[in-house]
């Protein structure tokens, strides 16, 4: 059950796999996630869904190295299992409930930062089999940090890579990106971004202004992933959503980040403390895939 | 040994002070010569008063006489034709209010001690490894059960034993539903007790499907549509916690029961090994007074907090088990009773600091007959904590009614099945439990499956 068929490092902290997971490949949309475990005693991790293969049986997952677990994830090997796959999880994203001709005459562009650019990947994809054009910003701290950039060139329109940096592609984060393309003289009428929540936040503060309608995906706390817990609980607009069942994409417009952002750091000690205890002294700083 | 005709067989418990710092069981159990002293106790009655408040009718009478006997084997084959699952509600069934509410001894005395002597008698099957009995000859018809928590359970043990190829498809990495992830291991052992009763029911020849989804991995139409499933027994319990609408609830370091439950009893993070982590509390308040209610205060207990439970109505109206409170307070569980909050206060970061209560009277009876709790207007005051545990209850999950065609739900997102078969709306679709009821027992699950299985066995067989 759940083998790794094949096992890439995208970055040094990035690795993309595929697995089996024939329940999930068979009825999973774009904005869907899983909960993994890789071994008896394991954390439950959710992961988005990065692509799926319906006629393999197989989905592929791409994570970050962020704390003890991941860690201990790395550590598979191609032909090793995950010891629990369950999805797909949440709903699909909005995009996969609109009217076909709809969305052929929006302007839609993507934001994708760090680790959150691998979620993206089925959403672009999806709307090119489906003959709809979009355009990917993809951001990074560094050149040495983008991923997937010649996957997106098959599927998306335009493709811009942006580095903090100025190492690759254009200088400056994807808010300077996105305003830079505005000011280019591009309309967009949609858009969608998915990263780290200090990402988001800024993206949605430029396209509020832009009045540009925003989806983001959230990646909460969570523990079962079913709506049993409410760990992942977010505030959009005066309610309460439950990023699990409810999400994990919300109207960016109404999410409260700086609530999200806090609720991140719940457990942030006790797993700064089980990762060094891993690692012994080594002082570890995964990115900031998950802020 | 001794028996007082008129008092229970005393069992033996960890000593709270010690047990307020373990998570091993509170109570050890009889031993064969306490059962047999407690045994002797029963009258045997002829017209059994304590089998009409068993939701699974045991044969009550016909067990303790084996005990008596010494026919230990004897008597777990009389249980099991019942029950599949007598370690579990030996220990978790509220006796108080079934069969032991009824035991003639209870009349002028102390009732037989039920609970105990059925988990002695479980207790004892587990050490010696006897297994149920299957009734029939496998007949290859496939059943599916969602769900693997006391109902799902139940019913494909039943079905399983009437020759039926059930599987169970449950959500969460291991089976157990309820007796995993919600009552903690110090009043019902996992290793121990749990998984040797799930093995037992896959004895019978139920397989269990992990990690699926019910509406999400798969649907209802799916497994009777495709995956050869003549029924479905739905069996999937009332998952969504309730919060109170307060100000505050999202502060960090404000849980549901569930999560502070799952996290310590499935993710097993009351071990310090384990990866998943779960809040270090100093000062914790548990918003509830039910069975849940106590769990997750004697859990926040054991992981070194100070533990104050807060209800708004008083002790006479504690929803919990009379142990249960009656244990919680000897380990040093703080109540505050007539207490209501109306607040959680964060510090600077956005980490609780306090919770903001009123103080409470009770007034007339409301239609549930019990006195509805009113505010005292200028009661307020804060009591210091860093931790908040709401347990107000749960709802059933609207995923698999949403997702599933013809299947009607109540009001309360309850799914809508007769009282004595289980029958849902949508033909061949069967359900039973918390789906169903909303938020109750162990053992009133387990009697739904029971029921549940004997219609589904008749209406396949037309």
């Amino acid at each position: 059950m759940y083998k790794i068929l094949s096992r890439t490092n995208l970055t040094d902290i990035i690795i993309k796999m595929e697995v089996e997971a024939k329940r999930v490949s068979d009825r999973c949309l774009p904005g869907q996630f899983v909960i993994v475990r890789c071994s008896e005693d394991g954390e439950r991790i959710p992961l988005t869904i990065c692509d799926y293969d319906r006629e393999k049986g197989t989905i592929v997952l791409v994570f970050q190295i962020v704390g003890a677990s991941t860690k201990v994830m790395a550590e598979l090997k191609e032909g090793d299992s995950f010891t629990d796959i369950v999805g797909p999880l949440g709903m699909p994203s909005e995009l996969c409930e609109m009217d076909i001709e709809e969305l052929k005459k929006l302007n839609l562009v993507f934001i994708a930062g760090g680790v959150g650019t691998a979620p993206v990947y089925p959403q672009v994809k999806w709307l090119k089999e489906k003959g709809i054009k979009a355009d990917v910003i993809i951001g990074a701290r560094n050149k040495d940090l983008v991923i997937l950039e010649d996957d997106f060139k098959n599927v998306a329109e335009n493709v811009y890579v942006t580095t903090d940096d100025g190492s690759y592609g254009r200088n400056g984060n994807v808010c300077v990106c996105l305003q830079s393309l505005i000011d280019e003289g591009k309309t967009y009428d949609k858009c969608i971004a998915i990263g780290p929540l200090i990402m988001m936040k800024f993206a949605v503060q430029l396209t509020k202004k832009l009045g540009i309608p925003t989806i983001v995906s959230m990646n909460p706390i969570m523990v079962d992933g079913t709506g049993m817990c409410g760990a992942c609980r977010v505030h959009v607009g005066d309610e309460i959503k439950f990023a699990c069942i409810d999400g994990p994409e919300f109207d960016g417009w109404l999410v409260d980040f700086d609530e999200a952002m806090r609720r991140q750091t719940m457990y942030k000690t006790e797993e700064g403390r089980k990762m060094l205890e891993l690692e012994e002294g080594a002082t570890h700083h995964g990115g900031c895939g998950n802020c | 040994m001794e028996v007082d005709v008129m008092k229970k067989v005393p069992v033996r418990e960890q000593e709270p002070l010690v047990r307020a710092k373990n998570f091993d069981e509170v109570c050890y159990g009889y031993t064969l010569e306490e059962a047999q002293a407690e045994a002797s106790r029963c009258l045997n009655c002829k017209n059994a008063q304590c089998m009409k408040g068993c939701p699974v009718s045991i044969d009550i009478p016909g067990f303790i006489q084996q005990i008596k006997e010494g026919n230990i084997e004897e008597a777990y084959n009389i249980i099991s034709k019942s029950s599949a699952l007598p370690a579990v509600c030996g220990r978790v069934c509220p006796q108080e209010t079934q069969c032991e509410g009824k035991c003639i001894r209870g009349i002028k005395g102390e009732a037989v001690s039920i609970g105990k002597l059925e988990r002695f008698v479980a207790d004892y099957a587990m050490e010696h490894g006897l297994k149920p009995r299957k009734e029939n000859e496998p007949n290859g018809i496939k059943v599916a059960v969602i769900g693997s928590g006391p109902s799902g359970l139940t019913c494909a043990g039943d079905l399983a034993k009437k020759g039926y190829d059930v599987t169970i498809f449950e959500a969460l990495h291991q089976a157990g539903g309820v007796l995993v992830y919600g009552i903690p291991e110090f009043r019902l052992p996992k290793e121990r007790v749990v998984a040797k009763e799930i093995e037992n029911v896959k004895a019978l020849g139920v397989k269990i499907e992990t990690n699926v989804v019910v509406g999400r991995s798969v649907t209802i139409d799916e497994l009777l549509e495709k995956e050869g499933f003549r029924a479905v027994f739905i069996g999937s319990g009332a998952g969504l916690p309730k919060f109170m609408n307060i100000p505050g609830e999202t502060l960090n370091g404000v849980f549901s029961a569930n999560e502070y439950l799952t996290r310590s009893n499935l993710m097993k993070s009351f071990r310090e090994e384990s990866p998943t982590p779960i809040m270090k509390s100093k000062k914790v308040a548990v918003v509830g007074g039910g069975n849940v209610a106590m769990d997750a205060a004697r859990t926040a207990l054991r992981l070194g907090a100070e533990v104050h439970i807060v209800y708004r109505r008083g002790e006479e109206e504690l929803p919990a088990r009379v142990e249960e409170v009656h244990h919680a307070k000897e380990e040093g569980i703080i109540f505050d009773l007539l207490t209501n909050p109306v607040e959680i206060i964060g510090d600077d970061k956005g980490w609780v600091k306090a919770i903001r209560c009123v103080k409470m009277e009770l007034g007339e009876p409301d239609e549930s007959g019990r006195r509805s709790p009113q505010a005292i207007e200028g009661s307020e005051f804060d009591i210091d904590v860093d931790t908040v545990i709401m347990s107000l209850g749960t709802s059933p999950n609207p995923l698999i009614s949403m997702t599933t065609k013809g299947l009607e739900i109540n009001k309360k997102k309850c799914i809508i099945a007769e009282e004595n078969t289980g029958k849902t709306t949508r033909d061949g679709v069967y359900a039973g439990g918390d789906a169903v009821t909303g938020a109750a027992t162990v053992i009133l699950a387990m009697g739904a499956g029971k029921d549940a299985a004997k219609a589904i066995d008749e209406f396949i067989k037309g």
